[in-house]
């Protein structure tokens, strides 16, 4: 913890950035050690919204543990608990219904949807223009309703439950998806048009926070922070879960490795999140909403590990199971967390003014960091 | 590489290796010595290339520790689980964080949780706790704070 705001021994200026900083969004404490205006050092001081969600789990049964992991991702709160309900069906070999599956995966989509619209928002915001925001969250508002609507909860849904999902999809669900591809579709050309294109906001963004493939790996990062260098690592295409396989979809790839490439990473994702909510929407298949599953559930002894693709990256879930209805240990591997790691090689030897756009193409969630 | 080629590339870096068997992945079983001159094997060997090291954590079993290093290659496809059984009352282990970046948090991170000593580690201090906390390991599984943790 830095005392006061003061030179160190070598004569450099030493800042906090947060916890309360506009572009944190969160509780995020940067220290961030200053050369006149070239970052020499950014050291995260973590902690402001751990709740310790691992240890909690630990006295949680495997019906109840998945609830609190809404709280960690809140943005990709149904990919935290499928990655979860996955994990608990691996371990109890449960046959999920292709009625759940569908499901899952429309609601995963218009998850990331969403996420990437508030980040895109956000983003936009820390870079000084504030209209994007507005125009983000006026079409996130219509992925809360249709999720309202379903789940009975706009932001921590819990509807994805071990054996397929909580309750079926509402009448309405399918009428109102349908309607907001098509709105969809002609707003994502508005954001390109609005922002993308704005030359003032690319030069802003190229050639500031460049990160090499190899870093990229070794700092564990994933997601489109990890596909902006080029490194392929969409879970979906490495290793397919639910019905992504049969489904037609590209992994995004960019190789600028800059906070541009970052950019259109996720932008370019939006579009392909809406070609497989396309092709999913009319063809949901009837039958059972969920696997019968036993009221107690007890996981066999051994370990289980299950990853997802959540809006941010790899979300691993590990369970150790001792054959009891808790879990002995869970340890969410969290892809912010890794993301978080790589900042201080990605912003140091930058300017001060450039650090809020390697940090906003982060994407970081501080509770998905802290858990 | 399937399981029983890794086993067999891994059985000639290290003879005395302990396979365990059951898991969705290799699992191998080691002291605490025998870890860094693997990892450094791990990680060069041109037939084996782990360079991404995805999870990292320890488990308490109350009788000893264990840390749980996950490997994945990200040019070859396969995976490892590398599980080191530590001392409890003094769990000492050799940083890896040179070797794979992210381990540098997350060993930070098992150090203020378990108290696991990392030896040669860059910056061994907490990450997730507040100061004043060395010493107390919330995540053993004998640590007790009546005040702040709820029992279900």
């Amino acid at each position: 913890m830095v005392e006061e705001i003061g030179t160190n021994e070598e004569g450099e200026l030493v800042i906090n950035m947060g916890p309360q900083h506009p572009a944190t969004h969160g509780v995020l404490h940067l220290v961030v050690t200053l050369q006149g205006e070239t970052i020499k050092k950014i050291e995260p001081h973590l902690g402001y919204i751990h709740r310790s969600i691992e240890k909690m789990c630990e006295s949680l049964t495997y019906r109840q543990f998945s609830y609190v992991t809404s709280r960690m991702d809140y943005l990709s709160s149904h990919i935290n608990n499928h990655a979860c309900a996955m994990c608990v069906e691996k371990g109890l070999q449960v046959e999920v219904p292709p009625r759940a599956q569908v499901i899952r995966v429309m609601v995963d989509e218009l998850t990331r949807i969403a996420s990437h619209e508030l980040w895109w928002g956000a983003m936009a915001m820390d870079l000084g223009a504030f209209t994007p925001f507005f125009h983000a969250f006026r079409e996130r508002e219509n992925i809360n309703d249709i999720m309202e609507e379903t789940c009975g909860a706009r932001l921590t849904m819990n509807y994805i439950v071990p054996g397929g999902v909580m309750a079926d999809i509402h009448p309405n669900f399918q009428k109102r998806v349908k309607s907001f591809i098509e709105l969809f579709r002609s707003k994502i050309d508005e954001y390109d048009e609005l922002v993308t294109g704005n030359i003032i906001f690319q030069n802003r963004m190229k050639g500031v926070g460049w990160i090499s493939a190899e870093d990229v790996v070794s700092y564990g990062c994933t997601g489109p922070v990890a596909r902006a260098s080029g490194v392929h690592s969409d879970i979906r295409k490495l290793f397919p879960y639910e019905i992504y396989e049969k489904l037609q979809f590209n992994e995004i790839l960019e190789t600028g490795g800059d906070s541009f490439a970052r950019y259109m990473v996720r932008m370019r994702e939006l579009r392909e999140s809406v070609h497989i909510l396309e092709q999913l929407v009319d063809n949901i298949p009837e039958g059972e909403f969920q696997a019968k599953t036993k009221a107690v559930l007890k996981l066999p002894k051994g370990e289980f590990y299950q990853r997802v693709e959540t809006a941010r990256g790899e979300l691993g879930v590990y369970i150790v199971s001792e054959g009891a209805t808790t879990p002995y240990r869970i340890k969410f591997r969290s892809p912010g967390f890794a993301n978080l790691s790589a900042l201080d090689h990605i912003a140091a030897g930058g300017k001060l003014g450039d650090l809020v756009a390697s940090m906003g193409t982060l994407d970081l969630v501080i509770p998905d960091i802290d858990r | 590489m399937t399981s029983e080629a890794l086993k067999s590339t891994i059985t000639a870096l290290l003879p005395e290796a302990v396979f365990e068997e059951g898991g969705e992945w290799l699992a191998l079983q080691l002291v605490p010595e025998q870890w860094r001159p693997l990892a450094l094997q791990l990680r060069q060997h041109p037939e084996l290339g782990f360079d991404f090291l995805f999870c990292v954590t320890c488990v308490d079993w109350k009788t000893h520790l264990s840390m749980v290093y996950h490997l994945r290659s990200t040019k070859l496809g396969h995976h490892l689980v590398v599980k080191v059984k530590l001392d409890r009352s003094n769990p000492a282990i050799e940083t890896v964080s040179d070797i794979w970046r992210t381990a540098e948090f997350n060993e930070r991170e098992a150090y203020e949780m378990f108290g696991v000593k990392f030896l040669h580690h860059p910056d061994l201090r907490l990450l997730i706790l507040p100061d004043g906390w060395e010493g107390r390991n919330p995540m053993r599984k004998d640590f007790e704070d009546p005040v702040n943790m709820i029992k279900l």
